[in-house]
């Protein structure tokens, strides 16, 4: 039993949690101030911890502090190690933070902070945390299987080839959208893009000192390279200012990409210490540094949100991507609420380090907790822009026009101001050209934290951190480029090797080119349309990647709930049930509309019959006829895309649902894989450290 | 009061070299000399260098880094 002045404690977070919710959602004012997001954020966090999370820990997966965690058992010193819980949280939380949770939020603002906001609270705390948690608890319980495995142990074979296929799916598309981020920032940016380039050779010397020069010293060498990337943004200002040099660093979108898809390629076949593993460390620290002085700025400052609480847009029309606020707002944010890609770490790594069974709470809830934070300062950096600055950086020239005078306009009819000279006092002070249609969430980003850093430390620095920004973003969106299209390699070198034994060994060279071509060329493909789309490619890529996350997601749910009910569980299934019911909701709607909505900007085959009827009335301008086909094609490619997402996702849960029916009456199921309970010896409070 | 202070930093400095991998290498010594050193026709333990490689290699396998 809870002492008195504990009860009393948990009941002021509770009534602070409360006020402050009920003042965002009611707040009807010019602008809110955005400690009132972090305050309801904190408060939420705390209780669904101390009380959901522990409840599930002990009444639902019913933990066993006194049983073996693979780590203690199968110990070989490698990747089965029983591992202090924070070092633990840190290589966990390292490796399910991307990109995902800067890029979603800030696109989502285009419906107004609340609907983001309130889904990445509700849905981390009873979406995303609980499937991290449960999926870590059930692999842990089966010697660290893989989400895949544990599909076809505990449903079927379908299961297991459905969460194959669409890892490797949501591999390619989020490959090609996150190349199309870094891509829109570099765009005519000579200062980002020597920067972003500097960040290659940065890596690959300090991957040379740290296998060569001084082996296995990885914090000095990274502190060296930090050190270089810190000048490295520096430098790009002088870049940028000389002109023999900004010649070299200033290009289009396509050619961009092209140098992307080419550096994606060479980092799949260069070994992984030269280039990936250091960049890699990089990212780490400058992701885990940044993260933190935006909290502390965000804390100190307390700046206020100057986008209202709901947008126009929520009917559908919004110029970042259409689309309905229900079910787009939960589409767009997809890490930071619920992640399916989650699961496959949770499947991973992780569960083979746990030294504890109750470790898993702090793990797995703990570590997505920390996500959706991340999440809520990526919405509060967006939402401190003005709403009219907010929409000019992020709106394609599809929709607003290519020149200035015809955004404003466009931007001003919608009831948000800004001025051309303001937009030109901003890009001046950021050090750009232009930051008109700089799509894609970075830009965005990077200027609402050059803002709240400005405040702290100074106008004259703005540039400097617009470009520490997108330094940020841009390394480490490489570094999921670069793992990813690995990942990739090494699915289809698995796959092929079961047709031909020497493709599939991961150091056999032909077999390396072939599948790391295959890897490359097809994300390339994504990025390339994407860059070419007038309605700038986020409008069709970011919801499609959206989909493929959740469906991930709906798959880790089902192998969850099915386990479940396999265990007697019946009555806490709703646990992962309702997540589960909620993701097949919205995804099947998401994709239903995508597929079948007559509105171009939603539909595919809207979208690709109404370029088809301008094409053949002559109504497109040549430019854009030329690349009319290849659009057309896409559409279609991504309509059948999206049908298959949603197949396989009903697929899943139907099979699920089978089998708990099965299980439920007595009929014969597959049994449990669970590995039998042996008592562990490690001590009670036992660290290794 | 001071001794406390820098017990304490001293275990977060020791957080963070495990946490990097800094020293994984002292580790696998450790391991080495525990399990392995003694074992009639051991191999060697590895040096700094090989060891580095093939703990690289080992942690880039599957899946490690997501959106």
């Amino acid at each position: 039993m809870m002492v008195w002045h504990k009860k009393a404690m948990w009941f002021l977070v509770a009534l602070l949690g409360t006020v402050a919710m009920a003042g965002i959602a009611l707040h009807r004012g010019e602008s809110i101030n955005a400690l009132w997001l972090v305050t309801a954020a904190a408060c939420i966090y705390a209780i669904a911890y101390r009380f959901y999370a522990a409840w599930i820990a002990a009444k639902v997966l019913t933990i066993d502090t006194t049983r073996a965690t693979p780590a203690e058992r199968l110990d070989n010193g490698r990747d089965f190690m029983p591992t202090n819980k924070w070092v633990v949280f840190g290589h966990h939380f390292a490796a399910i933070a991307g990109p995902g949770p800067l890029v979603g939020p800030t696109l989502a603002a285009q419906f107004g902070y609340l609907p983001g906001t309130l889904w990445i609270l509700i849905g981390a705390v009873l979406g995303g945390a609980v499937q991290d948690m449960v999926t870590l608890f059930f692999s842990m319980r089966r010697n660290g299987r893989s989400l895949g495995q544990m599909a076809r142990d505990e449903i079927g074979a379908i299961g297991g080839t459905a969460a194959l296929i669409g890892t490797f799916m949501i591999m390619i598309i989020l490959i090609a959208v996150l190349g199309l981020v870094v891509v829109n920032a570099m765009k005519h940016s000579p200062w980002a893009t020597s920067t972003v380039a500097a960040t290659i050779p940065i890596a690959m010397l300090v991957g040379v000192y740290m296998r060569n020069l001084r082996p296995g010293r990885v914090l000095e060498a990274s502190t060296l390279g930090l050190v270089l990337l810190l000048l490295s943004v520096l430098a790009g200002g002088w870049v940028d200012h000389h002109e023999g040099l900004r010649v070299l660093f200033d290009h289009d979108g396509l050619p961009l990409a092209y140098v992307v898809i080419a550096y994606g390629f060479a980092a799949a076949v260069l070994p992984v210490w030269l280039l990936l593993a250091p960049r890699d460390y990089l990212s780490t620290f400058v992701k885990l540094g940044t993260v933190f002085l935006l909290a502390i700025a965000i804390l100190l400052l307390r700046p206020e949100i100057h986008m209202p609480a709901l947008t126009q847009f929520v009917d559908g029309t919004g110029p970042i991507f259409g689309g309905k606020l229900f079910p787009f707002v939960f589409i767009t944010i997809a890490c930071g609420a619920i992640s399916g890609f989650h699961a496959l770490i949770s499947s991973g790594t992780t569960p083979k380090l746990l030294a504890n069974e109750r470790d898993i709470r702090m793990i797995g809830y703990g570590g997505m907790l920390l996500e959706s934070f991340v999440a809520m300062m990526a919405m509060i950096a967006a939402t401190v822009l003005e709403p009219g600055v907010y929409f000019a950086i992020n709106s394609p020239p599809g929709i607003v026009g290519k020149e200035a005078v015809d955004a404003i306009a466009k931007i001003n009819s919608w009831g948000f101001a800004v001025t051309a000279e303001q937009m030109q006092q901003l890009a001046n002070d950021m050090g750009e050209k232009s930051l008109f249609a700089r799509i894609g969430g970075a830009p965005s980003l990077a200027v609402g934290m050059a803002s709240i850093f400005g405040t702290a430390f100074g106008k004259s620095m703005l540039a400097v951190w617009y470009h520490f920004a997108i330094m940020f973003e841009a390394i480490f969106i490489l570094t999921t480029l670069d793992a990813g299209t690995r990942v990739g390699r090494f699915m289809l070198q698995d796959l092929l090797g079961n047709f031909n034994k020497k493709l599939g060994e991961t150091s056999y060279t032909p077999s390396v080119i072939i599948t790391s071509a295959i890897v490359v060329a097809s994300w390339g493909y994504f990025l390339y349309i994407g860059v070419i789309d007038p309605n700038g490619g986020v409008n069709i890529l970011w919801p499609l990647f959206g989909i493929a996350n959740q469906m991930l997601a709906a798959i880790a749910l089902s192998v969850a709930t099915g386990i479940l009910v396999k265990s007697g569980k019946l009555k806490f299934a709703w646990v992962t049930g309702l997540p589960l019911a909620w993701l097949v909701i919205i995804t099947t709607t998401a994709a239903f509309q995508k597929i079948f909505s007559e509105d171009v900007r939603i539909g595919f085959f809207a979208a690709a019959n109404d370029l088809s009827a301008k094409l053949a009335s002559g109504a497109l301008p040549a430019d854009k006829a030329s690349v009319a086909q290849q659009l057309i094609f896409n559409q279609h490619l991504d309509a059948y895309l999206t049908l298959f997402f949603v197949v396989v996702l009903w697929v899943v849960v139907l099979d699920m649902l089978r089998v708990c029916m099965h299980s439920h009456v007595g009929r014969p199921v597959l049994k449990l894989s669970e590995t039998p309970h042996e008592p562990s010896q490690l001590a009670e409070n036992w660290v290794r450290d | 009061m001071l001794k406390s202070f820098l017990k304490r930093l001293r275990h977060i400095w020791h957080l963070v070299r495990r946490l990097s991998g800094d020293d994984a290498y002292e580790r696998y010594l450790e391991h080495h000399m525990a399990f392995h050193a003694n074992v009639l026709d051991a191999p060697p333990a590895l040096s700094r260098k090989e060891f580095y490689k093939l703990w690289q290699a080992n942690k880039w396998q599957g899946i490690k880094r997501c959106c």
